[in-house]
């Protein structure tokens, strides 16, 4: 090795090794504060529970995750499927499907509309979801609150015109919730919806009609298969945090309404089940992350795709 | 047959698409303007309407509680914000113009991963976690919830300043070791300015997710910590009294003026 290549071997270390001392802090503050505490909840998903929560320390058990999908019965000692467990997951996948697929709905007409806008009047449009996007959520949902209630504008309008003669009750049930998570997460599925659309080249779209095909057909066949990046993007970026939601269905499910978020909860307040919440957690863990691997490959795919 | 002058053919056109984002737009903005004008209402009830007035706003300024919880939040933003700003512009700083080398993606990975993370979950495990801290060192102060926060925030803060740091013209730094500044004088009077506008854009950024969580802070917090959301959460399970929507309604004034205020600071850059 001349002593050139042992110069710029020698730079090129000293380089790394300077970028990672200026990478600690952020490391370690992630380490203590995230990663570290990530760890230790999939650990105590396979300790003992304590008697007044907490675990029991080095005393390691399976009963965490097998009260995950199964509960014994106290008298008879039979396994049979946690029912309850099974009904809030399902209602916390259903709901957050059929929020994804509302939200998609509604975003992607609007997304489109905002593409198609002038210059300055799309950018006010943009400017307008990006203001709901970055007000607190909590704010958010006690706003859909006060549409909700039984004194709220739904009702009002519902006793007013004569339709009913008494309020529904929505608040505190799965449509509350379902209300709830489509307003508060729309912003997250039009803001990716546009970034696509506005990339539009509309060479094609006019080719598609040169072609003799139809407005719909151009939609189907030109305009979504060009977004549809946008489409994985929004969907998936709706649905983690549905899955996940803990304020909207604590604040519009009242008690009884819950979702994973809110179930995991419940084992570290009133269960005093902290395995079982450890394990539910992880569950959660694990189905965001199959969602975003499944996002990565689709968005990897499609990009190579678009390689001309 | 008389021949019409036809409109020309709107290619990008979609029949019904201008209806639905009208709808759209009419539903995202309707919530927060009732919540709004519910809380310049005269009356306590909240459905209906006795006129204009400032009561509820005086009532949540005089509330202690409020006062004590606003200070809070802004305390644990601010701080919260700065430490997350400055590592993540070091961390900025190691990760951007340069080769991939070995622990690149690792890094990548550690400081995204909150993003991907639901936040209940992130949660419990800080719950876990700080319970023990408190019971081994005898401190509960709001240290947890000032580390809590700086973690979450770190992403946020990383982004912007990452990205103004990849647009950056390399040229200007190579200028300034031509005419013999050492690397030290060279970041600080050309890199150091040029990256300003991210390093900006990260703290709002960071100070606004702050700001707003509930989920993690609820959790975290020890007896007599409440944040302002945390106090709000705490209210909305109680019968609601239109000062909730006064505090909502400033906060909500607060997150406009900081995203209106962070929206100019990104364009200018553009």
């Amino acid at each position: 090795m001349s002593d050139a290549t042992r110069i710029a071997e020698n730079a090129r270390r000293a380089d790394i090794r300077n970028r990672w001392w200026l990478t600690a802090p952020a490391l370690f503050i992630l380490f203590v504060a995230a990663i570290g505490p990530l760890l230790v909840v999939l650990l105590y998903s396979f300790m003992l529970k304590g008697d007044f929560g907490d675990v029991k320390y080095g005393q390691f058990s399976l009963d965490g995750w097998f009260s995950v999908f199964f509960e014994r019965d106290i008298f008879d000692d039979t396994v049979g499927i946690a029912e309850a467990h099974v009904s809030i997951l399902w209602r916390s996948v259903k709901l957050s499907l059929i929020t994804t697929l509302l939200t998609l709905f509604i975003g992607f007409p609007t997304a489109y509309y905002i593409s198609i806008q002038e210059p300055r009047r799309r950018d006010l449009l943009v400017f307008m979801v990006t203001i709901p996007f970055w007000t607190n959520i909590l704010i958010r949902t006690f706003a859909m609150q006060e549409v909700v209630r039984n004194e709220g504008v739904i009702n009002t309008l519902l006793v007013w015109s004569g339709i009913v003669d008494r309020p529904i009750q929505i608040m505190y049930t799965d449509w509350a919730i379902f209300f709830g998570m489509v307003y508060v997460y729309l912003p997250l599925m039009v803001l990716p919806l546009y970034a696509s659309m506005e990339k539009i080249d509309f060479r094609l779209v006019e080719a598609g009609y040169d072609l003799y095909a139809g407005r719909f057909q151009v939609l189907r066949r030109v305009i979504i298969p060009l977004v549809k990046p946008g489409i994985v993007a929004g969907s998936i970026l709706v649905f983690i945090p549905s899955l996940g939601a803990y304020v909207t269905p604590r604040v519009l499910g009242g008690g009884k309404n819950l979702m994973l978020g809110n179930l995991i909860d419940l084992q570290f307040g009133q269960g005093k089940n902290w395995p079982l919440g450890s394990a539910l957690s992880i569950t959660l863990l694990v189905i965001v992350t199959v969602a975003l691997l499944f996002y990565v490959r689709n968005a990897s795919k499609s990009g190579g795709g678009h390689g001309h | 047959m008389a021949t019409e002058r036809r409109k020309p053919f709107a290619i990008k056109a979609q029949p019904g698409f201008g209806l639905v984002a009208m709808l759209c737009f009419f539903m995202l903005y309707l919530p927060i303007a009732i919540l709004v004008v519910y809380a310049f209402n005269a009356g306590e009830n909240i459905a209906l309407w006795e006129g204009f007035s400032l009561r509820w706003f005086q009532s949540a300024w005089a509330n202690e509680t409020v006062q004590e919880a606003a200070m809070r939040s802004l305390f644990l933003a601010s701080v919260s914000a700065t430490i997350a700003t400055i590592v993540a512009g070091m961390a900025a700083i190691a990760t951007t113009r340069t080769a991939p080398y070995r622990g690149l993606t690792f890094k990548y990975a550690m400081i995204n991963q909150p993003l991907m993370v639901p936040e209940i979950v992130t949660a419990v495990s800080l719950l876990i976690v700080f319970s023990r801290f408190k019971v081994w060192t005898g401190y509960s102060g709001i240290g947890y919830l000032v580390l809590a926060h700086t973690a979450f925030c770190i992403p946020f803060a990383y982004l912007p300043i990452r990205a103004r740091l990849e647009n950056m013209d390399l040229t200007l730094e190579r200028a300034a070791a031509d005419l013999y500044a050492t690397p030290w004088q060279a970041f600080k009077r050309v890199t150091l300015p040029l990256l300003v506008p991210g390093l900006v854009a990260g703290y709002m950024l960071a100070f606004v997710i702050s700001l707003d969580d509930v989920v993690i802070t609820e959790f975290v917090k020890s007896g007599g910590q409440e944040t302002l959301p945390t106090y709000m959460l705490g209210q909305l399970r109680r019968a609601v009294s239109p000062e909730i929507n006064a505090i909502a309604t400033v906060f909500l004034a607060l997150s406009v003026l900081l995203v209106t205020l962070f929206y100019f600071v990104n364009r200018k850059k553009n």
